[in-house]
C-alpha cells in the first residue's frame, strides 16, 4: 500500500512514530515547504509503478513538495504485515536522504537507523528502475528492507514525472 | 478585460482611423464639405458601432470559455475527490479486513541419500512444510500474529490397537495407540504483542524461542540448502517454540543497533529413557497439554548496527528438562553472525547444552545413549550471492554455498561420537520469494551410522 498522506492529515499516532510527515517536510525545506503539489497517475507512469512496487498504488493522483530541482515525498509501503511510512527528499534525481517516520512492524525495525538509511543517499535509479547501487540488507529484516528499497525507487521515478525534475 | 482583448480592441480602432482618413485625403482637391464629414463620420460611427460589438461578442466568449475551464477544473477536483473517497470509504468500513494480514511459506523436498555404512537408502520425496500466517492489528499498539503449519503433505490413522489393559472398563488415553502417516499439524506461533513505548514491546503466547538463525528466519528463500543445518536441529531443536511471555525491544538511542529478548516461558520435557534419553528434539512438547512443572528463561542481545551484519549471542537456563522426573537443570549458550555485503555472504554459529549429571545411572551421563549431559555444534557457511539478468535468459539471482557441519550430542562420553556433514550446492531465486534448491551431502565422522550421503533437491516459497 502506497498512501499519499498529503491528502488528508499529515499528523500520525502510532507507536513507532519517529517524526510527523509535515516536520519532516518542513525540515526538508530549511522551515519554509512549498505549497504542496500534484502529480497525478497517468497510464505510463502507472505502468511503472507496477513495474518497481509489483502491484498498482491505487491512487489517482499522490500529494508532494517541490521547488526548484528538489522534491519531497511521503510514502507508505507494507513490509510484512504494516505500512512503513517513509519520507523521502529527492534532488536533481538523486536520493538526498530517506527516512523512516513511522515503523508499525514487530521486526525489523533497524530501517530506521542512519547506518542503514544512508546507504540511500545519492543512489539514483538505472535502466530497468532499479537503483544504481547493492543495498546491503539487515538480517531478519528482509521484508522491510526491501520496502524502502522499493520506496526509494518510487520516489525517484515520480520525482522523474513531477513539476521539478529538470536538471538530471 | 485580458490583455489580449485590449491589444485587439486598439488594433482595430486603429484601422478604423486609418481608414476613415484615408478617404479623406486621397483623392482630395480640396477641403470636403461639411455634409461629407458627416457622411464619413456616420460611417465610422457605424463601423465603431459594429466592431463594438464584435468585441463585447469576443469578450463574451472569452470569459466563457474561461469559465468552461475553471467549471471542468473544479469538476476534474471532484470526482478525483469523490474516487479517492470512495476508496477510503472501504478502508474504514472493512477496517478489520484493512488490519488482517494472511501470508505463508512451504517447501517440497526430494533426498537422495544412501548410508554405505548402515545400507539403508533414502529416495523420497516429501512436501515438508506448509505454512499459512494470519495476523491482525487491533490498534496501533496491539497486534496478534500466528501460523499455522501442516508437516509432511498427509495425516491420517493408518492403524488403531486398542486395549482395555487396567479392565475398568474404559479405554484410556494411553491404552490407544495409534498409527498414522508422517502428516503433523502445528500451531507454530500464536501471539499478541503489545508496544510498551516506541521500543519497547511485550509479548504473550506461543512463541518462538529467540536462538540461532533458522528459529526465527526459516521461509525456504531466506537459506541455504534443502534441509536445515543439523547443528540447529539437533542441537537448536528448530522450529522450536514455548508457551511464553516477555519483553522485546531496541536499545533505540542509547545505544543504536542493539537490540534484546528476554522471555519466561515453558521448558523441554526430554525422556529419560532408550535412545532419546535426554535428546534435546525430543524434549519439544509443542505446547499441547504440555507439562508445567519447571519453566525456563531465555534471554538474547543481538547486535545489527551494520548493514549486513547480525550478531547475537543467547542463553537459557530451566531448572529441570525432565518436568520433575529427575531434576536435571539445563543450560544452553549460543553464538552466531550472519553477514552479508553485496554478494559475499558469511554465516558461523555455535551452540552447548549442558545438563545436570542427575541421579547415579539415570541421568543423562548413562542409558542407552550416554554422555548427553554436554551436547554442542557449529557450522560455518560462506556463500556467494549474484545477479543473472543479463548474463543468462533467466531472470532473478543464483547463489552457491558450503557449509560445514561439526556436532556431538553425547560428548560427555570419552568415546568418539562427533558428526560431521557438508552440504555444497546452489540456490536459484527467479523471484526474492521463490526459490529453487541443490546441495549435495556428505556425512562422516565417529559416530557409528553417520554416513547419510547423497544430494537433495528443493523447491520453496514465502507470501506475505
Amino acid at each position: 500500500m502506497v498512501l499519499a498522506l498529503g491528502a488528508g492529515s499529515l499528523n500520525i499516532q502510532a507507536g513507532g512514530a519517529y517524526q510527523q510527515p509535515k516536520d519532516f517536510v518542513r525540515e526538508a525545506f530549511g522551515g519554509a515547504p512549498p505549497e504542496p503539489s500534484r502529480l497525478w497517475i497517468d497510464a505510463a507512469l502507472k505502468a511503472q509503478i507496477r513495474q518497481v512496487l509489483e502491484r498498482d498504488l491505487g491512487v489517482l493522483r499522490l500529494r508532494y513538495w517541490g521547488k526548484d530541482h528538489r522534491t519531497a515525498w511521503i510514502l507508505d509501503e507494507i513490509g510484512k504485515e504494516r505500512p512503513i511510512t517513509t519520507g523521502i527528499v529527492v534532488e536533481n534525481g538523486t536520493i538526498e536522504r530517506i527516512t523512516v517516520l513511522v515503523f508499525r512492524e514487530s521486526r525489523g525495525f533497524e530501517v530506521r537507523y542512519p547506518f542503514f538509511t544512508d546507504q540511500f543517499r545519492g543512489a539514483r535509479l538505472r535502466e530497468g528502475l532499479d537503483l544504481d547501487r547493492e543495498i546491503d540488507g539487515i538480517s531478519g529484516a528482509t521484508l522491510s528492507v526491501r520496502a524502502l528499497t522499493k520506496l526509494a525507487r518510487l520516489a525517484l521515478l515520480l520525482h522523474d514525472h513531477s513539476d521539478f525534475a529538470g536538471g538530471r | 478585460m485580458s490583455r489580449r482583448v485590449r491589444v485587439f480592441e486598439w488594433g482595430m480602432m486603429t484601422g478604423l482611423l486609418a481608414t476613415a482618413v484615408v478617404p479623406l485625403t486621397a483623392g482630395a482637391a480640396g477641403p470636403p464639405s461639411a455634409e461629407e464629414m458627416w457622411r464619413v463620420i456616420q460611417a465610422q460611427q457605424k463601423t465603431i458601432d459594429e466592431l463594438k460589438a464584435k468585441i463585447e461578442q469576443s469578450e463574451g466568449r472569452v470569459r466563457s470559455t474561461s469559465e468552461r475551464v475553471d467549471a471542468a477544473e473544479e469538476k476534474v477536483e471532484a470526482t478525483a475527490q469523490a474516487v479517492e473517497a470512495a476508496e477510503e470509504k472501504p478502508r474504514t468500513a472493512a477496517s478489520w479486513a484493512e488490519r488482517t494480514r494472511i501470508g505463508g511459506y512451504g517447501e517440497l523436498h526430494y533426498n537422495n541419500l544412501d548410508n554405505d555404512e548402515t545400507g539403508a537408502e533414502k529416495d523420497e520425496v516429501d512436501f515438508h512444510r506448509f505454512v499459512i500466517y494470519l495476523g491482525h492489528e487491533f490498534n496501533d499498539r496491539i497486534r496478534f500474529y500466528s501460523e499455522l503449519e501442516f508437516e509432511h503433505a498427509f495425516l491420517e490413522a493408518t492403524e488403531v490397537e486398542a486395549e482395555d489393559e487396567n479392565g475398568d472398563g474404559v479405554l484410556q488415553p494411553d491404552e490407544i495407540e495409534v498409527e498414522r502417516t508422517p502428516g503433523e499439524v502445528e500451531l507454530e506461533q500464536a501471539w499478541v504483542e503489545l508496544d510498551l513505548t516506541e521500543e519497547h514491546r511485550l509479548r504473550a503466547g506461543i512463541d518462538l524461542i529467540p536462538i540461532g538463525i533458522l528459529n526465527l528466519t526459516h521461509e525456504p528463500p531466506t537459506f541455504y540448502g534443502v534441509e536445515r543445518n543439523p547443528v540447529e536441529t539437533f542441537i537448536i531443536p528448530t522450529t522450536w517454540r514455548e508457551a511464553a511471555i516477555g519483553l522485546h525491544g531496541d536499545l533505540g538511542r542509547l545505544a543504536p543497533g542493539w537490540s534484546y529478548d528476554l522471555l519466561g516461558h515453558s521448558g523441554l520435557d526430554t525422556p529419560t529413557e532408550g535412545r532419546n534419553a535426554f535428546r534435546i528434539r525430543s524434549g519439544r512438547t509443542n505446547v499441547a497439554e504440555a507439562p508445567a512443572d519447571d519453566g525456563a528463561v531465555t534471554g538474547r542481545i543481538r547486535y545489527t548496527g551494520l548493514p549486513g551484519l547480525e550478531a547475537a549471542v543467547s542463553a537459557q537456563y530451566q531448572s529441570d528438562v525432565t518436568q520433575g522426573d529427575l531434576d536435571i537443570d539445563g543450560t544452553l549458550v549460543e553464538g552466531h553472525i550472519d553477514f552479508r555485503r553485496g554478494g559475499i555472504g558469511l554465516r558461523a554459529l555455535a551452540a552447548r547444552w549442558d545438563l545436570d549429571d542427575g541421579p547415579a545411572g539415570l541421568g543423562p551421563e548413562s542409558g542407552d545413549s550416554p554422555g548427553r549431559e554436554s551436547q554442542w555444534g557449529w557450522y560455518i557457511e560462506p556463500s556467494y550471492r549474484f545477479s543473472i539478468a543479463g548474463l543468462t535468459p533467466l531472470p532473478g539471482e543464483l547463489g552457491f554455498f558450503v557449509r560445514y557441519n561439526q556436532f556431538d550430542t553425547n560428548a560427555g562420553t570419552s568415546a568418539d561420537t562427533e558428526q560431521e556433514q557438508i552440504n555444497g550446492g546452489f540456490n536459484y531465486w527467479p523471484h526474492p520469494d521463490v526459490v529453487f534448491k541443490f546441495d549435495v551431502q556428505e556425512q562422516f565422522g565417529q559416530k557409528p551410522g553417520n554416513d547419510d550421503d547423497g544430494f537433495n533437491l528443493g523447491v520453496g516459497y514465502q507470501f506475505y
